[in-house]
């Protein structure tokens, strides 16, 4: 297998953290290589299509598809190496052992920041292989990325932001939404992305799961029902709705088999999507010199990636002897923590900090 | 109280957003630190220009103006094909999406900034300004 040395930093995935992590990064003066499977970097941000929450230091108020393509063009003017359609099948130390179309080889560098994301998850329940039963993320990636609608009459599971914003996602784009469903008897999501569907005349139904799908061949009618306290359904309560995509919104889990593989520590958070590596405060796994930053790292949002992705970026570059002031990392931890206050927020500052704690834990029993 | 369109800010939950505060040309809506503080309007100083209303991600801002002959207008974000015409008939719909009659559209426009979102103006008795949020889609089946 080819080898390539790299003096510099390898980036594992173009997303939003690790756009933001390969853009500071080369600024500072660090090598920078940017590996990213699909067709074009961007991540999440390219199927982003509403406007970002924040503030003017986050972005705020611009949509997250021209986030993408400003980073994109910003890493590009940075002197940021592009490796597009490229996956990375392992991790030893600071070796990516990754695949370039056909061609496989090795690229050693002196840090690696893996921004790898996270993967929907799904929802078992009778019917969920038929076709028309997608993630709201696929259904997100029809309409925005590829301008297809996946379907005309669709049936949301669950409320949190994903569901509710990729429901007024599939609106503009010409479907019609028969309803959102969430287990829980409220909505986890912000209530000013729910008003937004509300207006447009979709109903949202709490404490309501989705007890089956039927069709021949694929998705024709899908069964929803009450459940109580205890999320068993409520026996009188089930109806019927005529659809042709059921959306699963249910959560997203860390994208950390790489971590995982090259030997990082990791601990459960389920407020953040499960096993997250553990990390520092600058982002730091528990292995020398490999970073993470975004939705690996817990999952969160975009704008929080961009802002884990920054703190990676100067604390790599830091790490191989560029010379990084002070204050751009505690300016980059302040925007962090502005966006993890608030009823939202506070849940996800406080496990952020318990993993900061068992890393600390981790570094002194070794 | 003076009768004039003023912004009217439906932002029920602290969440980490500001936009609205940095498009304000008038330093009417304050925020202020942490971001995660709900907007408050200053209404004496809001001038109606609908900035705010556009700059919104949440599009959770409104406009709305009382006239003096029992009659109001409403303005509100959209971000739906096909757009409004001034001068179409369209249905006003309640935060709920229920019907609330017909209204009348007066405007449509897209501020400074807006990339993409429209604003529509509706005309509708004043005793609905205060539930109308919007106009129903015209079905996707048609």
């Amino acid at each position: 297998m080819a080898q390539r040395s790299l003096k510099g930093i390898a980036v594992v995935g173009g997303g939003p953290a690790g756009l933001m992590a390969a853009l500071t990064a080369a600024r500072h003066g660090a090598a920078v290589v940017l590996v990213d499977e699909n067709a074009e970097p961007g991540g999440q941000l390219r199927k982003q299509i509403h406007k970002f929450f924040g503030s003017k230091a986050h972005r705020a108020g611009v949509r997250g598809y021209r986030i993408a393509q400003e980073l994109i063009s910003d890493c590009t003017a940075a002197g940021v190496e592009l490796l597009g359609q490229s996956v990375v099948f392992s991790l030893r130390e600071c070796t990516l052992d990754l695949l370039q179309k056909d061609d496989a080889f090795n690229l050693k560098a002196d840090a690696i920041i893996l921004a790898t994301g996270a993967s929907e998850n799904a929802l078992a329940f009778p019917g969920c292989t038929l076709p028309g039963v997608m993630g709201a993320g696929a259904a997100q990636t029809f309409v925005n990325l590829h301008r297809v609608l996946p379907g005309r009459r669709v049936l949301m599971v669950g409320g949190g932001n994903v569901g509710l914003i990729v429901a007024y996602q599939l609106l503009q784009a010409g479907a019609e939404v028969v309803g959102v469903v969430e287990a829980l008897p409220y909505l986890s999501g912000y209530q000013v992305h729910a008003a937004k569907i509300k207006r447009a005349g979709v109903p949202i139904w709490t404490s309501h799961t989705v007890l089956e799908a039927r069709g021949d061949q694929e998705v024709q009618e899908v069964t929803i029902a009450a459940i109580d306290d205890h999320f068993h359904p409520l026996p009188g309560s089930e109806r019927t709705l005529a659809v042709d995509t059921v959306c699963l919104a249910v959560g997203l889990t860390p994208l950390a088999e790489l971590a995982w593989q090259a030997g990082c520590r990791f601990c459960y958070q389920g407020a953040l999507g499960g096993y997250v590596p553990l990390h520092s405060d600058n982002m730091e796994t528990t292995l020398p010199h490999v970073y993470v930053a975004g939705d690996i790292a817990g999952v969160e949002e975009a704008s929080t990636a961009l802002e884990e992705g920054a703190i990676a970026g100067l604390a790599a570059a830091a790490a191989i002897g560029c010379p990084v002031p002070i204050a751009e990392f505690d300016a980059a931890q302040e925007r962090l923590v502005s966006l993890r206050k608030g009823p939202f927020g506070d849940i996800r500052q406080l496990v952020k900090s318990e993993i900061v704690k068992r890393w600390a834990d981790c570094r002194v029993v070794e | 109280m003076s009768r004039r369109r003023i912004a009217v800010i439906e932002c029920p939950e602290e969440i980490p957003c500001n936009p609205c505060e940095t498009a304000c040309p008038q330093d009417a809506i304050k925020v202020g630190q942490p971001i995660t503080h709900r907007p408050h309007l200053d209404a004496q100083r809001c001038m109606g220009c609908g900035l705010c209303v556009a700059a919104c991600p949440g599009l959770a801002i409104f406009m709305v103006d009382i006239k003096d002959n029992d009659q109001a207008e409403v303005t509100f974000p959209y971000e739906f094909l096909p757009l409004p015409e001034p001068g179409d008939t369209v249905t006003a719909v309640n935060r709920e999406g229920i019907s609330l009659g017909t209204a009348q559209v007066k405007a449509r426009w897209q501020p400074k900034g807006a990339d993409g979102t429209y604003l529509v103006t509706i005309a509708l008795p004043a005793a609905l300004a205060a539930e109308a949020r919007g106009i129903r889609r015209p079905s996707c089946d048609n």
